[in-house]
């Protein structure tokens, strides 16, 4: 994705100068879909995970 | 004899607890909801609404049919007032509800209740801020409405737009002290998204305006995430993500006043600052809803159940101490108030502090983002209180689950544009959602446990979220299944 340059609000803070911003290869593989496909697979794992450490019984 | 459980509210945190209620308590024992609104809204789609990408109807439907078919006795009416130790010589605890039905509308009534709980979620605040609100200047997406208005809206803007107009969007809060960050970080990136989308992105100026002291705080203090061999935080993805999209961003800032086209705002350095739009969707602070307490006599005990916000007091540590004093502990577990079978679940509880750094402006203004209130913790708080009565009701003799933030983590799918192959999500976990310093010294959450990506897959899940918990919440085969 390329950044919108007409937008820059010329004169205001120019925050992005500053910025960490993805590379070409990062943004490729954002929607590149055999990668998605595994990402999908593993962050469905990460956040079941998280799901089981939910709520427990009362330890007192 | 059957005990009796009347649920006030039917969002997330109500309706996840009625229905589990349902399911675990034999038929001998009566579930009763009295919720104002006939429709539960899946609210986390509304954004997509904003947008034009769905239409109201497909994040709501009507609860009193899945009500009847469970067997949960629904009432239209909204809860006004609680009477833990009933009235005069009846001592049957009762809450006093006011119809909202067309037929009933206004007509009061007492439900005598063996337990209660509390999940009227938030009070959209507006009136905090002067001219906030879609009724005023400003545009929401807090309820389906509110974002079907916004995404009129923005038609009319994208219609300006391609005359060759240029257009300036405004998202973010509309007070120092608002939470739920994350919503409107999902709307400006959807925004962003649908104007390319729509082919008039270099037409519009596009800003975020928050009380956050940096990006990426969303209410939590921030949080850290471990990737390309540095422990790193949120604040950097956040910047990065709204620095790509062209978007501007003014933070640490409270927003005091709107006019038509222009909001005014105090910075935590004090300075008085304005800036104009052409649509803004700014959220409101959150205030719990406006319930009283009476006791027997008929004297208000309000302010032993409820925090001056008006969010109910539970098993928090509520001592007023200093940021540096603040911990996990502090956070409730059971969500039991000083009435042992009142409890108050979702966004209703009061929380004992913020997460985030508080901060003052010169002025005293204060300019700290409440603490977050998202949907997977108030549905497993839904749960665990559910669980907790249905013990009680066989014979325990204290709740026998817990569920505090500072225990629980949360999995979180913020969308950053909506399409099958060109959309993308920050899928984030987080453990635990308030961080806990004692446990975790340098940052306060296990890293291992904590991550976050940006891609299409995020996307994909928050869709399949969407249908996922809409199925759970109609009650159909399997429901019970699907996690919080
Ligand atoms: C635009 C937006 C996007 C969001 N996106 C996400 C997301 O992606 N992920 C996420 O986890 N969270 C998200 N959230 C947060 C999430 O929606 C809330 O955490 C969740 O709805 C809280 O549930 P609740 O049951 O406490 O409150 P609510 O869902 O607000 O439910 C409150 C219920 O109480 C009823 N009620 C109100 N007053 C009374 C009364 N006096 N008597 C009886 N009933 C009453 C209401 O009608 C309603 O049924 C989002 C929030 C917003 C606004």
């Amino acid at each position: 994705m390329t950044s919108p340059k007409s937008t820059r609000p010329m004169g205001r803070d120019e925050h992005w100068l500053t910025v960490t911003k993805p590379t070409a290869t990062t943004r490729f593989f954002r929607t590149f879909l055999p990668w998605q496909f595994i990402r999908f697979i593993v962050i469905n794992v990460k956040m079941v995970r998280i799901i089981a450490m939910g709520h427990h019984p009362k330890r007192s | 004899m059957g005990a009796r459980v009347v649920v006030l509210g039917s969002g997330i945190a109500g309706h996840t607890a009625a229905s589990f209620l349902r399911k675990w308590l034999g038929k001998e024992h009566e579930v009763i909801v009295v919720s104002p609104k006939t429709d539960y809204n899946w609210i986390p789609s509304n954004i997509w609404v904003g947008v034009g990408l769905l239409r109201p109807d497909q994040v709501l439907f009507p609860l009193p049919p899945v009500y009847k078919r469970a067997g949960i006795d629904y009432r239209q009416a909204k809860a006004v007032a609680i009477h833990p130790e009933g009235t005069g010589d009846d001592h049957q605890a009762c809450v006093a509800i006011e119809y909202t039905s067309p037929e009933k509308l206004g007509q009061q009534e007492r439900v005598a209740y063996d337990y209660l709980i509390n999940a009227t979620g938030p009070k959209l605040n507006f009136d905090a801020t002067p001219g906030l609100g879609p009724d005023k200047n400003t545009v929401s997406v807090c309820t389906a409405d509110h974002a079907a208005h916004a995404s009129q809206l923005l038609d009319e803007k994208v219609e300006r737009m391609r005359k060759g107009e240029r257009q300036k969007f405004l998202v973010g809060m509309g007070h120092g002290t608002c939470t739920c960050q994350g919503a409107a970080f999902e709307y400006i990136v959807n925004l962003e998204f649908e104007l390319r989308h729509r082919g008039v992105r270099e037409m519009a100026d596009i800003t975020y305006l928050s009380n956050e002291y940096e990006l990426g705080d969303f209410g939590m203090g921030g949080l850290h995430l471990r990737q390309g061999g540095y422990v790193t935080p949120s604040k950097i993805f956040t910047e990065s993500l709204f620095a790509e999209r062209g978007i501007d961003w003014v933070t640490r800032s409270h927003v005091s006043k709107i006019e038509p086209g222009r909001v005014f705002f105090e910075t935590l350095a004090g300075e008085e600052k304005e800036l104009p739009f052409d649509m803004a969707m700014l959220l409101p602070p959150f205030r719990g809803a406006a319930l009283s307490a009476f006791d027997r006599n008929g004297a208000d005990i309000t302010a032993r159940l409820f925090a001056p916000s008006g969010f109910m007091k539970v098993d928090a540590d509520y001592t007023a101490k200093p940021y540096e004093e603040w911990r996990a502990a502090d956070w409730p577990r059971t969500y039991q108030t000083a009435f042992t079978n009142i409890f108050a679940a979702g966004i209703a509880f009061a929380p004992p502090h913020p997460v985030s750094v508080p901060r003052q402006s010169p002025k005293g203004t204060n300019i700290t983002p409440a603490p977050p209130r998202t949907g997977m913790p108030s549905a497993i708080i839904g749960k665990a209180v559910a669980r907790s009565i249905v013990d009680m009701i066989h014979g325990a003799k204290e709740p026998t689950q817990t569920a505090s933030m500072a225990e629980m983590g949360a999995a979180c799918v913020a969308s950053a544009g909506a399409n099958p192959f060109t959309g993308t999500a920050a899928s984030i976990t987080v453990f635990p959602i308030v961080p806990d310093f004692e446990k975790y010294p340098e940052y306060g959450r296990d890293l291992n446990h904590t991550f976050g990506e940006i891609g299409l897959a995020g996307h994909w899940i928050k869709i399949l979220l969407h249908h996922l918990f809409l199925h759970k919440a109609r009650m159909r085969p399997l429901w019970s299944l699907i996690p919080e």
